[in-house]
């Protein structure tokens, strides 16, 4: 209410001159600021902090995800008890190891093929349809087509593998044919997002580099591998983090397309999660775990950020 | 030295570039036929989908790789319309991802336009802040967020999925960022023209920021209406489900309806589609503005 009145009054003000620096803002813009800035800040407290509150929280107590309520204090027995669990630590490893499996494939191939379309003039409307357009597609259309595909006998990648004189995995039903395909199936799926990146930053570049490169002879790959990847390398680094966050989030595909399974032995640590608090109903132990991974998740955050200023700082320093 | 070879000078280089430029020419083409190899492949499980749904079961069966069908039949798309209900979910989704895009689009915005062109105290906190916030992994919260929403009893309706979109710190930052471009003059005068600030924001400053209105819309309607774990966590009732959540309930179902439900996959698809057909380049451009700005 007395922030609707404190637009009105700063209209009604006769103009505070905004070219004198003053370190206190006239009262009428200060009052008009929080109203453009309140609804934003209200739902951030509430749906982004709060979680992260409520976790905190709830980690010390027995919690239940059946009833509401809090239940008993237990101090800090749910967190030794997931830094002792065998199938988190377990579930924290899927979840590296499909990191380690998609990053590096999700890196150099949209790369390589960003760089390969700034070469080409024509046609380029066609690249971006055939790569991204799988983005938009929601995961479980994308689960729904890749079983179909990974079906033993019928399926087409299964018989791809015999066109070319491979035998094909069991996809859906053994650990390694189960990392394939959802590694495969999540490079289809992702691969144009990065390309998109990478190709708004290749556009990014001047002209006259490669036009000063190749007057002075310099091959095409030589003008790639010399010119265009190492300017890329502040966009490399951003979407490094990007896809490792991203991979580290892992679920949807590994929980629609094989459940964690076979035998639990994909299960990402979001699905521990899952189980723990939604089957299970542990909901004080399944928020430590959720204290745990989110820790990971923002060290990895704040470790890039802070490596990066201090690059930026011996840049300029 | 430079005499020396000033006798034989411009034909040697002019041969030496030419044959960079054929070596350049060759390496083009050598790129194309890999790129639209590429893209052809990348296409495959699209048009697997849609052949597959317009496929009798017994023909894909007997003949499961051939691309070709002797009896093109919609049966597929009749028996999933009729065994799922699909209508709902589309609506259910359509209204999620509206709603999410409406209240980011505003809620955002406003944020931005304060932090672009006000002066208030605490406004470099607020930047601290929403700076913070993109660094924090809201989707690995979704078991405390399932708490607290069932303690506000918001569990099973829209408000559940729409509300947390709307804090959206990235949207914030496009908003912001693209304010700033706008000269601090305009303002002026239309302040001197004695306009209050909701009306520079909304008849000035919005209307200017038609581009980054169009990414942030889209992106946002895109990011709600792919939404998994969350709607799988709090939309329970089957007709109350959004689109990739209904979907999923399909995987491993009925193994030989292999039509149906690729049938089901190509419904699923087909919006988005649509919508990224139709915005191809202020989605591309807005990602590209989003992730490396």
């Amino acid at each position: 209410m007395t922030t609707t009145a404190g637009v009105n009054t700063a209209s009604a003000t006769p103009l505070p001159t905004a070219t004198t620096e003053s370190v206190r803002p006239p009262a009428g813009e200060n009052r008009a600021g929080w109203f453009f800035v309140a609804p934003f800040l209200a739902l951030y407290v509430l749906f982004l902090i709060g979680p992260v509150l409520i976790g905190l929280v709830i980690s010390f107590f027995n919690t239940t995800t059946v009833r509401a309520g809090l239940g008993d204090w237990v101090g800090i027995s749910n967190y030794t008890s997931v830094l002792r669990n065998s199938d988190f630590w377990a579930s924290i490893w899927h979840s590296v190891l499909f990191t380690l499996l998609t990053t590096p494939l999700l890196i150099a191939l949209p790369l390589l093929f960003a760089i390969l379309a700034s070469r080409l003039t024509r046609n380029r409307w066609f690249f971006r349809l055939a790569f991204f357009a799988p983005y938009v597609v929601p995961s479980s259309a994308v689960c729904l087509i890749f079983a179909f595909m990974y079906t033993p006998e019928t399926g087409l990648i299964t018989n791809a593998f015999g066109w070319v004189g491979l035998p094909a995995p069991n996809f859906l039903g053994s650990e390694w044919g189960a990392w394939f395909a959802v590694v495969l199936l999540t490079l289809w799926w992702t691969f144009g997002f990065n390309f998109i990146l990478y190709t708004a930053a290749i556009q990014d570049i001047s002209e006259e580099v490669y036009e000063a490169a190749s007057i002075d002879g310099a091959s095409p790959w030589q003008q790639i591998r010399s010119i265009t990847v190492p300017l890329l390398a502040p966009t490399t680094g951003l979407i490094l983090l990007l896809q490792v966050l991203a991979s580290l989030k892992v679920f949807d595909q590994i929980y629609i397309l094989l459940a964690g399974g076979p035998d639990q032995k994909t299960r990402p640590a979001l699905q521990y999660i899952f189980d723990t608090g939604f089957t299970s109903y542990r909901g004080g132990y399944a928020a430590a775990a959720t204290m745990v991974y989110f820790l990971l998740l923002v060290a990895i955050s704040a470790g890039w950020y802070l490596v990066r200023r201090r690059q930026q700082n011996s840049v300029i320093g | 030295m430079t005499a020396t070879i000033a006798a034989r000078p411009a034909r040697a280089e002019r041969a030496e570039r030419a044959d960079s430029d054929r070596g350049a020419k060759a390496f083009n083409r050598l790129a194309a036929t890999c790129l639209t190899l590429f893209a052809l492949i990348w296409l495959v499980p699209f048009v697997w989908a849609v052949i597959t749904s317009l496929r009798p079961d017994n023909e894909i069966t007997a003949n499961p790789t051939t691309p070709w069908s002797d009896n093109w039949n919609l049966e597929g798309y009749r028996g999933t319309l009729s065994s799922n209900p699909i209508g709902w979910w589309y609506l259910n989704s359509f209204i999620v991802s509206s709603l999410s895009v409406i209240f980011t689009v505003v809620v955002c915005s406003m944020i931005g336009f304060a932090l672009a062109h006000l002066h208030f105290r605490g406004k470099p906190l607020v930047l601290g802040i929403i700076l913070a916030g993109l660094m924090l992994p809201a989707e690995a919260m979704v078991l405390p967020q399932f708490i607290e929403f069932r303690a506000l009893n918001l569990l099973g309706t829209y408000w559940a999925l729409v509300l947390p979109a709307v804090a959206a710190p990235v949207a914030v930052f496009v908003f912001y960022s693209f304010l700033r471009g706008i000269p601090i003059a305009l303002i002026e005068a239309a302040r001197l023209d004695g306009a209050n600030w909701w009306r520079i924001y909304y008849q000035v400053c919005m209307p200017l920021c038609r581009p980054a209105i169009s990414a942030v819309a889209i992106l946002t309607f895109v990011t709600s209406w792919n939404a998994f774990l969350w709607p799988l966590l709090v939309l329970t009732q089957t007709k109350s489900q959004t689109i990739p959540v209904g979907l999923s309930s399909l995987i491993g179902g009925s193994a030989i309806q292999y039509s149906q439900t690729m049938a089901s996959a190509v419904l699923g698809i087909l919006p988005l589609l649509a919508v990224f057909l139709l915005f191809q380049r202020q989605i591309t451009q807005g990602i590209a503005n989003t992730g490396i700005k």
